[in-house]
């Protein structure tokens, strides 16, 4: 790029590390929020100021909000007894867009890995046996990753929350999935969970 | 005119030990080859939802390995074969059991070194996962073939003071030898347990295999390990541990 870009250059090596864009990709937007400029790079810019300002981890569930405490853990109407435990906040968000869990939350931040040191206490279990005691719950329901490390961790939660009803997401055949283009593992899970018609 | 360096190529069977995402798209995965040993290389696309079902530790794959140089990391193509994790995650002693073989490979073998006998008897090991009344003690012999693979084998045959081969109590921290009960007189508090399972008799109860395992555990972590230089052993293990227990109470 010729003189006097270099705001420019600045913006777009910025851009290129956020996950998904590249070198050329960051190009093409700050190039089309230029000619956007007022519909949509300077409410952009203003809402990344105020949530670059103001977000936090939720304090009860680690939840990404704007306040201490989410708005999910402060509605009474989701103080069911359930709570819902998963990996991170795109699986909380990914839950919510369901728009079929009525209960509240709970944000790991990863799952138990011997390979990168991340033990019981790396993760958030300790609040969560808090809460669970404190906010009364009657259902726990790990919706971690159907993989390796996310069941060795469903199964440490579970063995430390004794006399708690304690269930895990199903594991089969996607919505829309066909047989054939199913892993072996994916199969073999969806025959053991079979169900009565 | 420069000429195109040859990239260097092979292909092998493996097990899948480890796998770590790299950058937006890619894994590092760790394999365990009977020809290469515990091998390292990038799985290119790694996490799209067609290849990550597959690169679950306890996998088993065919892969084919190139770089331009041997040592490069290089780069993996891999082919599913059998995937154990569906059996694994279903089952509390088989998820350990896993965890607790892959992250012991993982830790313990050299890289880019063949241990063909071991590769054969952890292929062995796997597919007995999911058979609990069998798998604890299938997963006590293992580990002996680890010890004796790695160099700290056990010799159970006969006391390692009076030749004989009866009575035979303790193992020898120092020589890896079983010590009779007369023999080891007033050191017996300085020598380890010789359930008799551990020398292929007696009763194989998930209780002996425990007390079994406890000494065998005793030469990975203080000789195997701290050859390695002096990392925890795997929490893994004593997770296995734990799940055995736990099958034992029932």
């Amino acid at each position: 790029m010729s003189g006097g870009t270099e705001e420019l250059e600045t913006l777009i090596s910025l851009l290129a590390k956020v996950p998904g864009l590249g070198p050329r990709s960051a190009r093409r937007a700050v190039l089309h929020l230029i000619k956007k400029r007022s519909q949509q790079m300077v409410p952009l810019a203003e809402a990344m100021h105020r949530v670059g300002l103001t977000a936090r981890e939720c304090l009860n569930c680690g939840n990404i909000g704007t306040t201490d405490i989410c708005g999910i853990c402060e509605s009474e109407k989701r103080a069911t007894g359930e709570i819902c435990v998963v990996e991170d906040v795109a699986d909380l968000w990914a839950m919510e867009r369901s728009q079929v869990f009525k209960g509240r939350y709970h944000v790991l931040g990863g799952t138990l890995s011997a390979l990168d040191a991340m033990g019981p206490d790396e993760l958030r279990i300790p609040k969560l046996i808090d809460r669970v005691k404190s906010e009364e719950i009657t259902e726990v329901i790990l919706a971690l990753s159907a993989t390796i490390d996310g069941q060795t961790t469903a199964h440490y939660i579970a063995d430390q929350l004794p006399g708690v009803s304690v269930t895990s997401l199903a594991q089969g055949v996607p919505v829309g999935g066909e047989l054939d283009y199913l892993d072996d593992g994916t199969i073999t899970a969806a025959l053991r969970a079979r169900k009565s018609l | 005119m420069r000429q195109a360096r040859q990239m260097i190529t092979w292909s092998d069977d493996a097990i899948l030990l480890t796998a770590r995402p790299h950058g937006e798209t890619s894994v590092i995965v760790e394999v365990f080859t009977p020809v290469h040993g515990r091998h390292a290389g990038v799985v290119r696309g790694g996490v799209s939802r067609k290849m990550s079902p597959h690169l679950q530790p306890g996998a088993q794959v065919a892969v084919a390995w190139s770089a331009r140089l041997e040592s490069h990391l290089g780069s993996f193509k891999l082919e599913p074969v059998r995937s154990r994790a569906a059996i694994a995650m279903s089952d509390r002693l088989a998820l350990a059991g896993l965890n607790g073989v892959t992250a012991l490979l993982a830790h313990v073998l050299p890289e880019r070194e063949a241990h063909a006998p071991l590769y054969d008897r952890t292929l062995g090991l796997l597919d007995l996962l999911g058979q609990e009344e069998l798998w604890p003690l299938a997963y006590l012999r293992w580990e002996q073939a680890l010890l004796e693979e790695m160099g700290y084998g056990l010799d159970l045959s006969a006391c390692a003071v009076r030749g004989v081969n009866e009575d035979l109590a303790f193992v020898s921290p120092k020589s890896g030898r079983a010590v009779s009960r007369e023999a080891a007189g007033a050191w017996a508090d300085r020598l380890l347990p010789l359930p008799p399972v551990l020398a292929g008799q007696g009763e194989a109860s998930h209780t002996e295999i425990l007390r079994a395992l406890g000494t065998t555990g005793w030469f990975i972590e203080n000789r195997l390990i701290k050859a390695l230089g002096d990392r925890p052993i795997p929490v893994a293990r004593a997770r296995l541990l734990d799940a055995i227990a736990r099958h034992a109470k029932g």
